[in-house]
C-alpha cells in the first residue's frame, strides 16, 4: 500500500464476511431494479415490435376468431380459420380502405409429416403491405413456390429444407427477431399456402374445411385512408359483412398494453417495497458496522487523520459495495431474465422483446451508478458517527 | 520544542454528591520537554489518560490551553489540529491497536500515507523501525497473527515513523509480561534519549527506573512524586 487511497479497498477485501453481506443487499437491489427494468422495457418492446410487424389498421378474421388469432399472435399456439373468399369483394366496397390483402393460416403438426409443429402465414405478394416490408430486409426478391421465409427462432437456415405435410420447401431467409410469437411462424405465398392446406386436407389434418383452397382466406389485413376514423370503418365491416369480425389493430394492442400497464405497476411496486425493506436493512447493517469499527476509527484519529478523512473512507467504502453489488446484481439479473424470458412470457401472455445492447448497457450503467450513489447515502449517518468517534474514549474501552 | 498544558482541567456533567461536575483532571499546569520521560503513574480512572489525551491533541480541556510551541493546540480546527498531530505526535494507544486490514509495514507506514504518498526513504524507515522494534520477517503478518507484545512494538513503531518531537505511550506494558515490558519501556528510553519528549502513563512499577520526571495523578489531582 503506498497512498491511503488503497486503504478502502483493503477494507473491504480483508473482511469477506462484513463485505459479503452489505454486498449481498445491495445485489439485491441492482438485481430488482435491472431485473425490473428489463421485464417492463422487454414486455412494452415486444408490444410495439407486434404493432409496427401487423401493418394494419383493421384485421378480418371469421366471427368468433379473434381469440384464435391472439392466440396466434400473442401465445404462441399455431392455429388456423377460414373464411370465404368473397368476404374480400364485400369489405373491399367498405368506404375508407386504402389498401387490403389477405393472408392464410396453417398450422403444421408434431408427425412424421413435418419437420416441426409450426404457424404458418401465406401472404399474397400483389397486395401484400403487411409482411413484405420487414420480409425484404431478409430476402431481396420475390419468394417463389415452395419457398419459405422462416422466423427468428425457427430453427432452420437459408438454404436448408423444411417439410410440411409431405411438402418439401426451401428455406429463402430468415427474419430478425421481434420478441413476438411471429419468431415462430414460416411465411410463403398464396401459392405455396394453399399447396400446404390441400396436402394437409388429404392427410385428414385439417378437419375444418374440406373447401377448394383457392375459395378460402384467413384474415384480411386493412389499412384505412387517411382522414378516416379506423374504429367506423371496422363498426361499419361488423354490420354490414356477415359471419366476419373486424378488429382494430390498436384495440388489440391497447388490451396487451393495458396489461402491460398493470404488469409494470405491481412489478415497480414490488421493485419499490424491496428497495425500502433493502435500503433500511442497508442503514442498519452500516451502522452495526461502524459500531464495531468504533476502534479502528479512533486509531485512524490518533495517527492524525481529519474526521473528514474519517468520513470519507467510509463513505468511498461504500461506493465500492455499490459499485461491485451493482454490477454483480445486473450480471445476474441479465442472466436470470434472459434464462427465463420464455417462462416469462408464456406465462404472462405477453411478447417479449430484450432492449438493444446499447440500451442494455445503458440500463445497467445507471442501475450501477444508482447503487454507486445509494449505498454511501445510506452509509452518510455512519460516517458521520465515525468521524464524531472519541479517540480518547474509545481506546480506553477495551 | 515543549509541549506545555497552562491551567488545564477536563469536567464533564456528572451529578456527585458534591456538585453537578464530576472533575477529571483538576487545573493544572503540565510541561513534557524534550529528552525526557515524563511519567504519570496512579490508579484506573485517577485522570492520567484525560490529561495524556488533553496533552495530545485528541480532547479539548474544559479550560485552559495546550501550546505546542507557539501554537495553542485548540485553537486550530480540526483538519489543522489533525495533521499537527500527525507531523508532532506519535501516539501509542492503551490495548492493541492494529489496523486489521493492514499488515505490519502497512500499519507502520499509515502515518505516512494520511497526507502523501510512501517513498523509498519512508518505506525504508518504516523497515529500521521493525528491526529496531524487534518485529523482523513480520513485515507481512497481519495484527490477528501477532501477540499482544508484538502489537505493542508495532504500535511504537507507527508512532516513530513520522520522526515525532513527542510520544504520548498510555499504559504501553498493560497486559503484557515482564520481558515484554521491558523491551517496551527500553524503546521508549531510547527514545527520549535521541531527543524526543516522552508522555508515559502507566502504573507500572518498574516504570520509575526509565523516567526523568514522575508525576502522580490521584482523584484527578496532579503532583510531583
Amino acid at each position: 500500500m503506498n497512498s491511503i487511497n488503497q486503504l478502502p479497498f483493503k477494507n473491504v477485501l480483508k473482511h469477506p464476511v462484513r463485505t459479503g453481506m452489505l454486498l449481498l443487499m445491495t445485489v439485491f437491489l441492482s438485481f430488482s431494479a435491472f431485473a425490473g427494468t428489463l421485464i417492463i422495457k422487454s414486455l412494452q418492446g415486444g408490444i410495439d415490435s407486434l404493432n409496427s410487424r401487423l401493418g394494419a389498421d383493421i384485421i378480418v378474421v371469421p366471427r368468433n376468431a379473434q381469440q384464435g388469432l391472439q392466440s396466434i399472435l400473442l401465445q404462441g399456439v399455431p392455429g388456423y380459420f377460414y373464411m370465404d373468399k368473397s368476404v374480400t369483394e364485400k369489405v373491399s366496397k367498405v368506404d375508407g380502405i386504402e389498401k387490403m390483402t389477405s393472408q392464410y393460416f396453417l398450422a403444421s403438426i408434431g408427425a412424421n409429416c413435418c419437420s416441426m409443429p409450426i404457424q404458418i402465414i401465406g401472404f399474397d405478394p400483389d397486395t401484400d403491405f403487411s409482411v413484405k416490408p420487414w420480409l425484404e430486409k431478409s430476402f431481396n426478391g420475390t419468394l417463389a413456390d415452395k419457398q419459405i421465409i422462416v422466423g427468428h427462432k425457427v430453427n432452420a437456415f437459408e438454404g436448408e429444407q423444411l417439410r410440411f405435410y409431405g411438402v418439401v420447401c426451401d428455406v429463402a431467409g430468415k427474419l430478425d427477431e421481434t420478441g413476438t410469437e411471429l419468431d415462430n411462424a414460416v411465411y410463403c405465398n398464396e401459392s405455396t399456402i394453399k399447396t400446404l392446406i390441400k396436402a394437409s386436407e388429404e392427410m385428414g389434418v385439417n378437419v375444418l374445411t374440406k373447401a377448394d383452397p383457392d375459395t378460402l382466406i384467413s384474415s384480411l389485413m386493412i389499412k384505412v385512408k387517411d382522414g378516416y376514423d379506423i374504429q367506423k370503418v371496422a363498426d361499419y365491416i361488423n354490420v354490414h359483412v356477415k359471419r366476419v369480425e373486424a378488429v382494430k389493430t390498436q384495440s388489440m394492442i391497447e388490451g396487451i398494453s393495458d396489461s402491460l400497464e398493470r404488469l409494470s405497476f405491481v412489478v415497480s411496486a414490488l421493485v419499490a417495497t424491496n428497495w425500502v425493506v433493502v435500503l433500511i436493512m442497508l442503514l442498519i447493517t452500516f451502522s452495526m458496522v461502524i459500531n464495531e469499527r468504533k476502534r479502528e476509527f479512533a486509531i485512524l484519529r490518533v495517527i492524525g487523520s481529519s474526521k473528514r478523512s474519517l468520513a470519507k473512507t467510509v463513505l468511498f467504502e461504500a461506493v465500492i459495495i455499490g459499485v461491485v453489488g451493482g454490477g454483480l446484481g445486473v450480471l445476474l439479473s441479465s442472466g436470470a431474465v434472459t434464462m427465463f424470458s420464455k417462462a416469462i412470457e408464456k406465462k404472462l401472455g405477453l411478447p417479449l422483446l430484450l432492449p438493444s445492447f446499447e440500451e442494455l448497457m445503458c440500463y445497467a450503467g445507471l442501475t450501477v451508478l444508482l447503487c454507486a450513489v445509494v449505498a454511501p447515502v445510506t452509509a452518510a449517518l455512519s460516517a458521520y458517527r465515525a468521524s464524531k468517534v472519541d479517540a480518547g474514549t474509545v481506546l480506553r474501552e477495551e | 520544542m515543549k509541549v506545555i498544558g497552562k491551567d488545564i482541567s477536563k469536567s464533564y456533567f456528572r451529578e456527585t454528591k458534591e456538585a453537578n461536575y464530576f472533575h477529571a483532571v483538576e487545573k493544572t499546569d503540565f510541561e513534557l520537554e524534550q529528552g525526557k520521560i515524563t511519567e504519570i503513574m496512579g490508579r484506573s480512572g485517577s485522570g492520567k489518560s484525560t490529561l495524556l489525551n488533553i496533552m495530545s491533541g485528541l480532547l479539548a480541556p474544559s479550560e485552559g490551553n495546550v501550546f505546542l510551541g507557539d501554537t495553542d493546540l485548540y485553537s486550530l480546527n480540526d483538519k489543522k489540529l489533525s495533521k499537527l498531530r500527525n507531523e508532532n505526535f506519535g501516539i501509542i494507544p492503551q490495548g492493541h491497536t492494529g489496523i486489521a486490514s493492514l499488515n505490519t509495514l502497512e500499519n507502520i507506514l499509515l502515518p505516512v500515507l494520511l497526507y502523501k504518498k510512501a517513498s523509498e526513504e519512508t518505506t525504508q524507515r518504516a523497515n529500521r523501525l521493525i528491526e529496531t522494534v524487534g518485529l523482523k520477517g513480520l513485515e507481512k503478518a497481519y495484527p490477528k497473527e501477532l501477540s499482544g507484545g508484538e502489537l505493542r512494538r508495532m504500535a511504537i513503531a507507527r508512532a516513530l515513523i513520522m520522526q515525532p518531537k513527542v510520544i504520548f505511550a498510555d499504559e504501553p506494558t498493560g497486559d503484557l509480561d515482564d520481558e515484554n515490558t521491558e523491551t517496551v519501556l527500553k524503546l521508549l528510553r531510547q527514545t527520549a534519549d535521541e531527543g524526543i519528549a516522552v508522555m508515559l502513563v502507566t502504573h507500572e512499577a518498574q516504570a520509575e527506573k526509565y523516567a526523568d520526571v514522575v508525576y502522580k495523578m490521584d482523584g484527578g489531582k496532579l503532583r510531583k512524586h
